[in-house]
């Protein structure tokens, strides 16, 4: 992140601006603004009765809010890519891991 | 020859004092994230199968959590993220005491999710809805289930926000000594990802726990 944040501030020049930063202060609060309305989204739609939806739709939120941590906060959105290569073999890995066990929980007779 | 091996010991010394591995640093952080990641996941796996084989239970159980408490409890981690990230956002610029400012909230913010648990867990327990209670053993197995995984689980996690806490206060005296400082902070990027992974725990457990209709 140091590495792409001062190639990034060079051409730039001064570093007097918040833009120059990596990440400006501003942008971390309105991430943040937006991780808090969709926590009240998904409060709210919890009391709608979707059925099976409900928990399709409070899941869906969920990944998005966390997505947003692992890339803004944790700044996965900016580093190397071999970062993402590692979570990308953690998430295959944890998928394996519920489909197997569902297809024995389905399938066990 | 002996001017040659002075330049390569010159170099040696110079890199010996210079050389920082700061990407070496986080991807171990990340890799132990990992592992702490798939010790969620059997959790997580447990809740999902007994959730299927016991869906009207978990669903009736589910009633019994305090929603309240989860809401405000699942801001108050989000907030504390949020200033975990200006704190080094501020030391990047070399602003100390507003990075100080702000890793402090975040350590408060921690003690205060704590605390929120506390009078949860005390109202459930006055309630009679602990593991091993009369109350709790009259119910269906499902509900049993439910109320154990609920107390292991955010158990496990209310744990990590307290290393975090911990990890955070000395952070707080690294700074405050300048041993961590603007050309040098990875000590508390990497503090700062383990309280974010800590934060995205949360936001699967809220959902799972509080918000089941």
């Amino acid at each position: 992140m140091t590495e792409a944040s001062e190639t990034r501030r060079r051409p730039s020049g001064e570093e007097t601006k918040v833009q120059g930063e990596p990440i400006s202060y501003s942008k971390y609060v309105l991430v943040w603004l937006g991780l808090i309305a969709l926590t009240c989204t998904t409060a709210v739609v919890a009391g709608i009765n979707l059925a099976a939806l409900t928990l399709v739709v409070a899941l869906l939120i969920a990944v998005t809010k966390a997505s947003m941590v692992v890339n803004i906060f944790m700044h996965v959105k900016f580093e190397d890519k071999i970062f993402k290569v590692f979570l990308g073999i953690a998430g295959f890995t944890i998928f394996v891991i519920f489909t197997l066990t569902f297809m024995d929980v389905f399938f066990r007779r | 020859m002996s001017e040659i091996a002075g330049t390569i010991e010159e170099t040696e010394d110079h890199a010996k004092h210079l050389h920082r591995d700061e990407k070496g640093a986080k991807m171990g952080m990340w890799l132990f994230l990992l592992t702490e990641l798939l010790l969620f996941t059997g959790l997580f796996l447990m809740y999902s199968v007994y959730r299927y084989l016991n869906t009207a239970d978990f669903h009736r159980a589910g009633l019994e959590t305090h929603p309240l408490f989860g809401t405000v409890n699942t801001m108050v981690l989000l907030t504390s993220s949020l200033t975990m990230v200006l704190s080094i956002a501020a030391i990047q610029r070399g602003r100390k005491w507003l990075s100080v400012g702000f890793l402090s909230s975040t350590i408060l913010l921690g003690l205060a999710f704590l605390v929120i648990k506390l009078f949860e867990w005390s109202l459930e327990i006055e309630e009679g809805l602990f593991p091993g209670s009369q109350i709790l053993l009259s119910k269906p197995n499902g509900e049993i289930l439910f109320f154990g995984l609920y107390y292991t689980m955010t158990g496990l996690h209310g744990l990590h926000v307290l290393a975090g806490m911990i990890v955070l206060i000395f952070m707080l005296v690294f700074i405050l000594r300048n041993k961590i400082t603007k050309d040098d902070y990875i000590k508390l990027e990497n503090a700062g990802l383990y309280w974010h992974l800590v934060d995205i725990i949360w936001i699967f457990l809220f959902p799972l726990f509080y918000l089941i209709n």
